[in-house]
């Protein structure tokens, strides 16, 4: 083994000096591989995982794992498994039963109904599985177990090895006042602060000062981010002490007052750690995950591009100093918030025991989530309140958070160091001591992933959406993309479980091949039949400011404080959307006049060659003149007097088409067209809705009557699918507006529906437990 | 379109709407010069139709003229191209030819002329074998003209039922439609309507309310709603008169031109061969849970293009149009979401009706069953399920067309027989791994065979294990194969290709007398 690790660390060396090396040193120098494969990065993580696998093939360390989870992390789990060598086992709930990590694992067992609580959270059935498939040790993925310390005593009862970190270091880092002082104690920068009774104005400038602007104050009594003052130099201190002391005696009658670092425009940052049972650590760099919505990742990127390596050593060294002092031994994460100075602070690590149980917009419970608080404040002074969803009906969001940043497996940060977190994590569950050195750990290229949701981004940046996935189809045809999911064609997006549809990573040498290609896989996705936040996903990768790295986790309210309204067109795009469209329109009504003939039943066609075609679009109200004429593949087409050249195969079926507009290669998606001439494109991501008539048409359905739509005000109709939990009225009530009728879950959301007007309920169509789909009619007012 | 192009390459023989024109053209050439003068004047005053105000009371209710129809209807660009005497064609074609009544120049009524211009466009339609569309806007007969517009009636009746089953008659409602006049759409194969603006009724609600003293709104009586919803005299509805045309056309595409023509072969861009592997998954292995038949069809066929026919009524069955590689195909599904898919009387006639449409129009049937039966029930058998259900099961048993059907999961008892299996001649017959081939239910089977036997749920175990699967079936060849459900269109494919050539000989006979 010595001598290998010789050989390793001399081919890094060489490795750096940028030669090249006999084929058959390549298969021992793993590690080389592991560290510069990553620039061949469509071969990267075959090659890397086959090489690595041949080295560890070396290793025993279990004959049968148990994934004790779902979806795309079991998925995951499995895969590295099968890698290695591990039998699996999977377990699923009964609509579970034909997913896509049933059938990858060897064995497979039902462990309950629908609901997490009976199934995916059930221990008993679960060690009951443990028991008949005589597994060994058990992943438990990330949310649902893996944060529980009664499983893992189970486990520990049954001689059943959990791969994750142990008991002590999840209860420890568990509770935030624990972990705030062992952080502290392990010499990791935490938010400065003070809690408890100050004297005078006078005495909070003092700790002001000494904490450094800008600062937050409020009464320690009031949760969240209630009366909630930022102080930017002392005038502002003695202002903010005077309300919220004031507040602090009339309100909670508790003189307490919390002050606070505040952290200006402040990013999250994660580092991934790894850690071993003999006392080792090593950090893999960071991550940045400041583009969240609702406390949840939406895009991360690894490495960060705000980070200098002096910050990042300094943030490794203290994660890593954190996961020794609590031995830490397996893959973690240790969060940061990082303000514009490059100041860090810890927040959390993410082997949290329970994340605290609720949070609300505006009301958040985690100390930890100033800013957001903050920006709620804010925007309370500023006097706009949180826009209406949906119809007609004020709803107000809470989630259940289950371990929103509790990702074991991360994949930008195996792009851009080549290793296989999970093949670690397994690893060091067995015992074996890391095999890496900090200073084996690289940074090659650069990886972005989007989280790819069955969501609805138009509705606060993404309401749960439930159905089939009709049609559904990766990009992994591209270079440089891996996509991690746990769903084929035909599988139910229910709303039983998280509605993530997958993790899209793209790599390239450098960020901007890394971005260019994203923007590439998205616009290649194809996923129908469920809502999806492919749109979000685009606008945040090009957009100007997240280009230049200049965000922080408020970026999406920020670029869009009127919620997400998807791509907005310049001038040419519109007019490259128009020609496209136009293009589609006359290539269907061409194909439906060809048929073909059979013997003597129709009189030889006539072709009427049309030059021209004449038609009227309507695009967002707005309707425009096209004249297209084609001649084979390529049609010409005038948009309001400005000529196009639209290219392409023109084949009608496929979900995906490739046109080539004067020179510009786009990638559309017709999600579907109708005999009306209406005809849903998604261009740029964005689905765009256009009715073509030709002129004659448009013409005459001037005379068309607008519908008369039904008035929303008096009725009720569920935003989303999910499930009712409670309804608070009954026929014959009187309700006021915004008073709460019933209260939807979907997903981990529950949405309080409310009155859209003063009223009498004429009939109440749902009860309690009932569930109900999109625009399903809830309650009806006189 | 289609119907344009094809009638701009219809030369010798006329064909679809516009050949009613062209007979109402020819008639015309052959009038000595002072009457071709009347007619000249004539036709300028039927542009002008009822005047003005008339015109611009007719745009207000959100309907068109019936030149405004028709020229939505046919190939803007055919239109175009010979342009005057498509306009002369069309000033008759508005004036009195065709089914299309002006409701500006007549208010609708029916009078004996207009009759008899009809009745010459389908008999024209008939001999050449072009399919008739009626785009109906009327007020029922002419008071005024008394029995001499009854007669009128009559007469279209006639033709009405002489043309069935030799070209396609579609008939769209385009405004009022009362008293007699409604049973020319019934007539028809298939009846569409224009939501808001349209009505079919025998009497209108002044009359019901003198007669029955009932209180009803023209709408409620015989609106579009009434009747995709309750009645199923219509087939489908549209939002407005552009609409309604627009998928008139695109509804015609899927037509032969007559009896004689095989179903039309559209180019295609979906390969043949596609493998769908979202169907392996879509059945729920809960027998007791419902999943949607329409997510299987549109899968399936070309495109994920159907033209479902009476989508909101008696909605445990799926009937409707689609290509399966660009031929046109009807297909029937049981829709389990509905009722758990069974058939009742209105699913029974619904699908009778459909399939000897395909039948008589050489148009392949595509069936695919998950049906647990006949509905059963007073209401059901007072109502005649017996008489009903026999309709389907004689529409399937006579059809002569290639009939393919794919078993999904349930095929029990009567219910299977019907649902185009193999004993009716069925051409191909698959099924999937999740069917279940049986004279009923695992429980209500073993509630029969072991009544008063202790041990139910073993007895349930073994039925299920012996009957509730393919193979009882599949080692009579009553089904052919058990397929994969992901290969299920690239086998549908296949076999209508061999199957364009299939031909069956049934014995003389006057008519059928199918039990109405």
């Amino acid at each position: 083994m010595a001598a290998l690790w010789v050989s390793v660390g001399s081919l890094i060396a060489a490795g750096r000096r940028g030669q090249r090396f006999p084929q058959q040193l390549m298969q021992r120098g793993a590690l080389w591989t592991l560290k510069y494969a990553s620039y061949y990065s469509r071969q990267q993580l075959m090659v890397t995982r086959r090489l690595c696998s041949a080295e560890c093939s070396n290793e025993k360390t279990f004959d049968k794992i148990l994934v004790a989870n779902r979806g795309e992390i079991a998925c995951r789990v499995i895969k590295t498994c099968k890698k290695m060598g591990i039998k699996t086992v999977a377990i699923h709930s009964d609509v579970d039963a034909s997913s896509v990590h049933v059938k990858m694992a060897d064995e497979a067992v039902c462990v309950g109904p629908a609901p997490t609580s009976k199934s995916y959270l059930n221990m008993d059935a679960i060690m009951e599985a443990i028991k008949k498939t005589r597994a060994q040790a058990v992943h438990p993925g990330y949310g649902f177990l893996s944060e529980n310390k009664e499983f893992a005593k189970c486990l520990a009862a049954e001689d059943v090895i959990f791969i994750g970190p142990d008991t002590h270091a999840i209860q420890a880092m568990g509770d935030k006042i624990e972990s705030k002082l062992l952080a502290k104690k392990a010499k990791v920068n935490t938010i400065p602060g003070f809690d408890g009774v100050v004297k005078d104005a006078d005495e909070a400038v003092r700790i002001a000062r000494e904490i450094g602007y800008p600062v937050m104050i409020k009464a320690s009594a009031g949760g969240g981010g209630k009366g909630m003052r930022i102080a930017w130099d002392d005038e502002e201190t003695r202002d903010g002490f005077r309300f919220s002391s004031q507040e602090a005696a009339s309100s909670f009658g508790d003189d307490r007052l919390l002050i606070e670092k505040f952290i200006d425009n402040p990013r999250h940052i994660e580092i991934q750690v790894l850690g071993d049972k003999h006392g080792n650590a090593l950090w893999l760099n960071e991550r940045e995950c400041s583009i969240q919505r609702r406390n949840q990742k939406v895009i991360e990127e690894a490495p960060s591009i705000f980070l200098d390596s002096m910050t990042r050593r300094a943030m490794g060294e203290q994660a890593v100093a954190l996961a020794k002092a609590v031995k830490y031994s397996s893959a973690g994460t240790v969060e940061f918030l990082v303000d514009s100075k490059k100041n860090f602070y810890f927040l959390e690590m993410n082997t949290r025991l329970q994340v605290p149980a609720t949070w609300k917009i505006g009301d958040s419970c985690l100390k930890a989530h100033l800013p957001v608080e903050a920006e709620v404040f804010i925007r309370r002074k500023r006097g706009t309140e949180e826009k209406d969803q949906g119809r007609g009906m004020k709803s107000s969001l809470c989630a259940n958070e289950d371990s929103p940043f509790h990702k074991v497996e991360h994949p930008v940060t195996e792009c851009i160091t080549g290793l296989d977190l999970v093949q670690e994590m397994i690893r060091v569950a067995k015992g074996y001591p890391l095999r890496h050195t900090q200073a084996d750990i690289p940074i090659n290229g650069w990886a972005v992933e989007c989280r790819v949701y069955a969501e609805d981004p138009y509705k606060s940046f993404g309401l749960p959406s439930i159905g089939r996935l009709s049609q559904y189809q990766e990009p992994i045809h591209l270079p440089g993309v891996r996509v991690d999911s746990g769903i084929q064609p035909g599988s139910d997006i229910s709303i039983y479980y998280d509605p993530m549809i997958s993790k899209l990573v793209t790599y390239g040498s450098n960020r901007t091949e890394a971005l260019k290609r994203m923007e590439d896989a998205l616009d290649n996705y194809v996923i129908r039949g469920v809502t999806h936040n492919i749109a979000l996903l685009r606008e945040v990768i090009i957009n100007s400011r997240f280009v230049k790295g200049d965000f922080n986790t408020k970026f999406l309210s920020d670029e869009y404080p009127d919620g997400f309204k998807g791509h907005k067109l310049t001038e040419n795009e519109r007019n490259q959307l128009l020609a496209i469209a136009s293009s589609l329109f006359v290539a269907s009504q061409l194909r439906a006049q060809h048929f073909q003939e059979h013997e003597n039943s129709r009189v030889p066609i006539v072709k009427s060659q049309v030059a021209n075609w004449e038609l009227s679009i309507k695009l967002n109200d707005e309707v425009h003149t096209v004249v297209a004429s084609n001649s084979g593949k390529t049609f010409s087409v005038e948009v309001d007097g400005l000529k196009l050249n639209v290219t392409s195969t023109w084949n009608l079926a496929s979900p995906l088409l490739s046109v080539n507009v004067d020179g510009t290669q786009r990638m559309i998606q017709c999600l579907s067209r109708e005999a009306g001439g209406s005809m849903s494109i998604q261009f740029l991501g964005t689905v765009y809705k256009v009715r073509i008539l030709t002129k004659v048409a448009a013409e005459l359905n001037k005379f068309m009557l607008e519908k008369v739509a039904e008035d929303t005000s008096s009725i009720l109709r569920s935003p989303m699918p999910g499930m009712v939990v409670a309804v608070a009225v009954k026929p014959g009530d009187m309700v006021a507006e915004g008073q709460e009728i019933c209260v939807i879950e979907a997903m981990k959301m529950q949405n309080s529906m409310t009155a859209g007007k003063t009223g009498k309920v004429k009939s109440v169509h749902c009860k309690a437990g009932d569930t109900v789909g999109e625009g399903d009619l809830l309650m009806e007012l006189q | 379109m289609a119907a344009a192009m094809r009638v701009a390459g219809a030369g010798a023989r006329l064909s679809v709407v516009v050949s009613d024109l062209r007979v109402a053209a020819r008639s015309l050439c052959s009038q000595p010069v002072s009457i071709n003068q009347r007619v000249e004047d004539k036709r300028r005053a039927a542009l002008m139709g009822g005047g003005q105000r008339r015109i611009d009371a007719q745009h207000k209710r959100g309907k068109l003229l019936a030149r405004e129809r028709i020229s939505l209807l046919l190939d803007p660009d055919s239109f175009i191209e010979s342009d005057m005497f498509v306009e002369h064609r069309c000033a008759d074609f508005g004036m009195a030819a065709d089914k299309n009544k002006d409701f500006t120049v007549f208010g609708g009524s029916l009078s004996g002329a207009h009759a008899q211009k009809i009745c010459k466009i389908m008999d024209q339609a008939m001999t050449v074998g072009a399919p008739v569309i009626g785009l109906n806007d009327s007020g029922g007969a002419r008071i005024q003209e008394g029995v001499e517009s009854l007669a009128g009636y009559a007469d279209i009746f006639l033709r009405n039922v002489m043309a069935s089953g030799v070209i396609p008659q579609i008939s769209l409602i385009m405004g009022p439609c009362a008293g007699g006049a409604v049973y020319s759409p019934a007539l028809t194969d298939f009846t569409f309507m224009v939501k808001d603006t349209s009505y079919l009724f025998i009497t209108g609600p002044d009359v019901v309310k003198s007669v029955t003293n009932e209180n009803v709104t023209q709408e409620e009586l015989g609106g579009a709603r009434t009747h995709t919803t309750i009645s199923g005299v219509a087939h489908r509805a549209f939002e407005n008169d552009v609409e309604a045309l627009c998928n008139l056309r695109e509804f015609f595409n899927y037509l032969p031109l007559s009896n004689l023509d095989p179903a039309p072969i559209r180019e295609c861009h979906d390969p043949s061969d596609r493998l769908v592997p979202e169907l392996d998954t879509i059945v729920p292995l809960e027998s007791t849970k419902a999943y949607n038949m329409a997510d299987i069809i549109h899968s399936v066929v070309d495109e994920r293009e159907f033209f479902e026919i009476m989508p909101n009524y008696a909605k445990n069955i799926i009937v409707g149009f689609a290509r399966m590689n660009g031929r046109t195909v009807g297909i029937v599904g049981n829709q389990p979401k509905v009722a758990s898919g069974c058939l009742d009387i209105n699913s029974s006639v619904k699908g009778a009706r459909f399939v000897r449409f395909c039948d008589a129009f050489n148009i392949p049937l595509i069936t695919f069953v998950d049906v647990p039966g006949f509905l059963p029930g007073t209401a059901q058998e007072y109502g005649g399920i017996i008489r009903h259900g026999a309709k389907l099961l004689y529409a399937f048993a006579e059809a002569t067309v290639p009939k393919v059907t794919v078993i999904t999961r349930k095929a029990y008892g009567g219910a299977y027989d019907v649902m185009s299996s193999k004993h009716l001649c069925g051409d191909t017959n698959y099924a999937w791994p999740t069917a279940e081939i049986a004279v009923m239910g695992a429980k209500g089977a073993v509630e029969i065979i072991f009544k008063g036997h202790e041990n139910v749920e073993d007895a349930q175990a073994e039925y299920i294990d012996k009957f509730a699967n393919p193979f009882p079936a599949a080692v009579r060849g009553f089904v052919d194969d058990i397929i994969q459900p992901s290969s299920t269109r690239a086998r549908i494919c296949c076999d209508l290709d061999v199957l364009t050539s299939k031909k069956v000989q049934r014995p003389w006979r006057k008519h059928a007398n199918i039990p109405l």
